[in-house]
C-alpha cells in the first residue's frame, strides 16, 4: 500500500465547485533510466486515476513516463450530494488502490 | 590577414541574424505528429487553454504545471479532456485528463518531468468537438534523471 492523500474540504454547499487535490507515493519508473552496471531499470508507473463521485466517474487521468514520481492531481469537480468521493490508481505489476473521502453537502 | 578577420566577422554577423531569424513558433515534426494523432487531423487553435508552467525550471524531475480552459461548463458546452504533450522527452505524451459538466471547472494541475529545455503544449478537447491549444517555450537547468541521447 503506497501513501495517498486525498484533500477535499469536508463540507460544501450544494452547487459549490470543490478542489479535490491528490498525492500519492510511488517511484513513477519510466524505463529509461539504467543503473550503474548498465542494465535497464524496468518501467514501473501509474497509469490510471479514476475519480468517482457516488459511483458517478467525474474525472479520470491517464500517466506516462514524464509524469513526476509520487503522482500529484488537482482537479474540480460540483458537490451535488452527500457521499463519498472514491480515488482508485491503477497501474503496472498489478498496482491498484482506493481511497475514499466523506463529503458532507449542504 | 585583416580579410579573413573581416570575413569571420562578417560570417558571425551572419550566424547572429540566422538564429534570430529562425522562425520561433515552428513546431518540430515529433510535437505536431503526436498532437495531430491525437486530435485525429483536426485543426487545433490557439487561445482558450491556458499552460502555466515556469519558463525557467530549476529541477526538470517536478515541474508544476497547471492548465485551465476557458468553457461555462455546461452540459451542451464544456471541455471533455485535456492532453499534455512535450517536444523532447524520450516520449511525447505527458498526461490526459477527462473532464465533463461535473468539474465544474476546466483547470487541472499536476506535476511532470522535463529531460530538457524544450517546448510543452495544453491541447483541450471541447464537447463541440473543436480543439484548442497553448505552448510554452521552457528552460530547464537540471534535466530529468536519464541517460544517453535526448
Amino acid at each position: 500500500m503506497a501513501r495517498a492523500i486525498v484533500t477535499v474540504t469536508q463540507t460544501a454547499k450544494r452547487g459549490d465547485v470543490i478542489e479535490i487535490r491528490t498525492l500519492i507515493g510511488h517511484p513513477m519508473e519510466t524505463g529509461f533510466r539504467v543503473t550503474g552496471e548498465g542494465a535497464r531499470i524496468p518501467r514501473d508507473l501509474i497509469r490510471k486515476l479514476t475519480c468517482r463521485y457516488n459511483g458517478d466517474i467525474v474525472f479520470g487521468a491517464e500517466f506516462f513516463p514524464a509524469i513526476a514520481a509520487n503522482p500529484f492531481v488537482a482537479f474540480h469537480t460540483i458537490a451535488t450530494e452527500s457521499g463519498t468521493l472514491s480515488l482508485t490508481w491503477e497501474g503496472d505489476n498489478g498496482f491498484a488502490q482506493t481511497e475514499t473521502v466523506a463529503i458532507r453537502v449542504t | 590577414m585583416s580579410a579573413t578577420r573581416r570575413r569571420f566577422l562578417v560570417a558571425g554577423a551572419g550566424l547572429g541574424v540566422a538564429l534570430i531569424v529562425r522562425p520561433a513558433a515552428a513546431t518540430p515534426e515529433e510535437l505536431a505528429a503526436a498532437i495531430a494523432a491525437y486530435t485525429g487531423g483536426a485543426k487545433v487553435s490557439p487561445g482558450r487553454v491556458s499552460l502555466d508552467i515556469a519558463k525557467l525550471v530549476d529541477n526538470g524531475n517536478t515541474v508544476p504545471v497547471v492548465v485551465s480552459v476557458v468553457s461555462p461548463m455546461t452540459p451542451s458546452d464544456h471541455v471533455k479532456a485535456i492532453a499534455i504533450f512535450n517536444e523532447r522527452n524520450p516520449e511525447r505524451d505527458v498526461a490526459r485528463f477527462a473532464l465533463g459538466p461535473r468539474a465544474g471547472r476546466a483547470k487541472v494541475e499536476t506535476r511532470i518531468r522535463l529531460a530538457t529545455s524544450q517546448k510543452v503544449t495544453a491541447v483541450a478537447t471541447m464537447s463541440d468537438g473543436s480543439f484548442w491549444s497553448d505552448t510554452v517555450d521552457v528552460v530547464v537547468v537540471l534535466a530529468a534523471c536519464l541517460e544517453g541521447d535526448i
